[in-house]
């Protein structure tokens, strides 16, 4: 059974204090959402799940089925399971987002003693997914990211979570700069993968997203801490008070 | 971070568990000239050919003109010791029972062995009735000095199209190479020129007669397996009026403290209506990570547009040789006829690489396209060195320039050395340059999406020399990225 163990985590990015003391637990089968302003510590919190350099854990745990996951490397992680969707996608000129996808999953696939997919295979296994999304061939063709729209981006984030199969989705601001329809196809993206072995944490600012992925929990995240927890009724409640409720003078202060 | 030296770990594990893979020996008894140089050691080659007194003549003019001639290293970004050229054997053949091997099955097992290690097929694929062969490459194999074997020759004789060592085109077809040997770089063209003309051993041979496109792709691969062994091949390739045909060219080479010379020719020529697209994997032996060892590779490749709406196509792949100074060129002299560039050269550890490219447009109408790529790691150099030069006549003539140059790490160097010489106010020329690096963001992307940190950069590297690499017939093209993978092992810090 997948489960995350976070336990007063505290990091720092170039000796600024961005978590504080962040203790959370999800378990497979869940989604967690997790609000607050900028600057909260939200993105932070996701990219030190990831893996991402940068950031100094100060103190603090997180366990990942029982394993250390501050000692995995980024690709460790992503083989086992981990997955970031991220705010901002990163363009990689000259390769295809199949070809690209193709390298992803085979190499997930090596980790696991799979054999690779061949050309012919992943091509078809890739045309039905992408379809659902409402992505087409020439899509798939053009260089990862390069002169994609916001929405054409998020889906494609979304197609390549499909494709890994992973085990924690994290989604990273997935909604910001998405029109409805685009919202609409990443939502019902996420809920077809919903299952009680998978676990996700979905990111967000605003309610609207989980209109459409329903969250068993809503935290909020401010000034570096879980101050709140609730079901999805929280999440309607911030909608009309907002997050100042939450904070301290502290907070208002801070760049996000 | 921990995620880091894991990192270096591994890159480190990388280096040291697969290095050149081409680096073995083959240990084959060989017929060699005295080491050095001097006119009895060119008498020696002519005569171990069986050589007209033309081609012994024209050798000889050359040396003569050869030992006047200094060494040209002001220009290019190279730096390496003095060059010893009497320390060279000049020709180095393997043994042979008879004269030479009249089919396939006469060359020496050893010799198709170490073919077959490369990947190279020597063994023609039985055709079957009725069976398309759309795969089927025709190779003539040079080993050190000689030509080894040439296949399917019977299949493209009979239609026409002439594919042989260049030895053997000298005795068969006397007419022809002496028409056009030094026709498009003349012996007196520059020092390695010069050195090659007098010295060249082997090399492929190819005519395409009119109207005729060659359906099968011919390649040339060169080894060098002897110590202490210079190879001079000289290559010359002619598509008459309609012809085309594309050329593909490989080369490996042991792995050897000392630096070996490599100093070819290629010459091609398009008549009328004639295509040929010349394509290159360079990937001789490029010395250790302290740069140690490696080929000197100078050569000189140059195509002549003579005919009108002729073509003339380079694409070169280069990620071997310790120094690497080559510029494939074409002199446009058919009204509108096209030249194309495209070229990858990869630098790692402490290679140095100064290639690029020459236009010159002589023809109304003619058109050029230079797309070069330079990716520099380790230590290493990658110079960008291009001209294009528009003489008064060449009323229309148009050139695109690209020039884009990627670093990784932060120990190694990219330039982009343009000239340009436009003598006609109606031609148009663009140049375009960019250098980059590798970002984080899309190192930590593909590592989220499973990749470790050396298949990220072979990714992105790829992607960078796409243009390129698209260009590269098929079986090529694939052979291309996982070189490109295998050179960048270790460069990552």
């Amino acid at each position: 059974m997948t489960c995350i163990e976070i336990r007063d985590l505290h990091a720092c990015i170039d000796g600024m204090p961005l978590l504080k003391g962040v203790t959370l637990s999800l378990a497979a089968g869940e989604v967690h959402a997790i609000m607050g302003p900028n600057g909260a510590g939200k993105s932070t919190l996701a990219h030190i799940l990831a893996g991402r350099p940068g950031y100094e854990v100060t103190s603090g745990t997180i366990r990942y089925d029982g394993r250390d996951l501050l000692i995995m490397t980024p690709e460790e992680r992503a083989r086992t399971g981990v997955f970031l969707a991220f705010q901002y996608p990163v363009e990689i000129p000259g390769v295809s987002t199949a070809t690209f996808l193709k390298t992803a999953v085979n190499a997930q696939r090596r980790f696991c003693g799979k054999t690779e997919i061949d050309a012919i295979q992943f091509s078809k296994i890739i045309q039905e997914k992408a379809e659902k999304f409402g992505m087409n061939h020439d899509m798939l063709r053009r260089s990862l990211n390069v002169g994609f729209s916001g929405g054409e981006k998020k889906r494609t984030e979304i197609l390549q979570m499909a494709m890994l199969e992973p085990r924690f989705v994290m989604l990273d601001e997935t909604d910001s700069g998405l029109d409805i329809d685009s919202l609409k196809i990443v939502a019902s993206g996420v809920n077809a993968l919903r299952s009680n072995e998978r676990v996700f944490l979905v990111i967000t600012h605003y309610q609207r997203l989980l209109e459409y992925i329903v969250p068993d929990y809503v935290h909020v995240l401010a000034e570096g801490r879980i101050v709140c927890s609730g079901n999805k009724e929280l999440a309607f409640e911030l909608e009309e008070r907002g997050y100042a409720p939450f904070m301290t003078n502290e907070t208002t202060n801070e760049a996000s | 971070m921990a995620a880091e030296s894991a990192d270096a770990v591994k890159a480190v594990q990388a280096i040291t568990d697969r290095k050149y893979k081409y680096g073995f020996t083959t240990d084959i008894e060989a017929d060699r000239a005295p080491v050095g140089l001097n006119e009895e050691i060119i008498h020696f080659i002519s005569h171990k050919k069986g050589e007209p007194s033309w081609l012994l003549d024209w050798r000889l003019k050359s040396y003569k003109l050869w030992v006047t001639l200094e060494e040209p290293h002001h220009w290019a970004r190279l730096t390496y010791p003095p060059i010893n050229y009497q320390g060279y054997c000049y020709y180095a053949a393997p043994r042979r029972s008879s004269d030479a091997p009249k089919s396939l099955d006469e060359v020496d097992p050893k010799l198709l062995e170490t073919y077959n290690k490369l990947g190279i097929p020597l063994e023609e694929q039985v055709m079957l009735s009725g069976v398309q062969q759309n795969s089927a490459i025709a190779v003539d194999a040079v080993f050190d000095s000689v030509s080894v074997a040439t296949t399917y020759k019977k299949n493209l004789e009979a239609m026409g199209v002439i594919f042989c060592s260049i030895s053997e085109a000298v005795h068969q077809y006397p007419e022809l190479v002496r028409r056009y040997l030094g026709s498009v770089v003349p012996y007196t063209d520059n020092f390695f020129a010069t050195l090659n003309s007098a010295v060249f051993t082997d090399g492929s041979f190819v005519y395409v007669p009119q109207g005729l496109r060659c359906p099968m792709e011919l390649s040339t691969y060169f080894r060098i397996n002897e110590k202490n062994t210079g190879q001079f091949e000289r290559t010359l390739i002619i598509a008459a009026e309609n012809a085309s045909v594309s050329y593909l060219e490989g080369c490996t080479a042991p792995q050897r403290d000392e630096n070996q010379l490599h100093a070819a020719v290629v010459e091609l020529v398009a008549l009328d209506g004639a295509e040929i697209k010349y394509s290159t994997v360079q990937n001789w032996y490029p010395g250790d990570e302290e740069g140690r060892g490696g080929i000197y590779n100078f050569v000189t490749k140059r195509g002549a547009c003579r005919g009108r709406n002729s073509k003339i196509s380079w694409t070169q792949v280069e990620t071997g040789s310790a120094i690497t100074w080559k510029y494939p060129s074409c002199i446009l002299q058919g009204d509108q006829s096209t030249g194309e560039f495209y070229s990858v050269a990869l630098t790692n550890h402490y290679q140095q690489a100064d290639t690029g490219t020459k236009m010159i447009h002589i023809g109304r109408n003619t058109k050029s396209r230079i797309i070069s790529k330079g990716i520099a790691a380790g230590h290493s150099n990658s110079t960008y060195r291009g001209l294009v030069r528009v003489l008064p006549r060449a009323e229309g003539a148009r050139n695109y320039t690209q020039c884009d140059s990627l670093l990784i790490g932060d120990s190694c160097g990219a330039h982009t050395v343009p000239y340009i010489e436009a003598r006609h106010p109606s031609i148009r020329i663009e140049h375009e340059a960019t250098t980059g690096k590798i970002s984080e963001e899309q190192i930590f992307y593909c590592k989220q999406r499973c990749l470790s940190h050396e298949e990220a950069v072979a990714l992105i590297v790829n992607g960078f020399c796409r243009e390129v690499m698209q260009n590269l017939p098929m079986e090529f093209a694939v052979e291309a990225q996982k070189l490109i993978s295998i050179s960048l092992e270790g460069s990552v810090g």
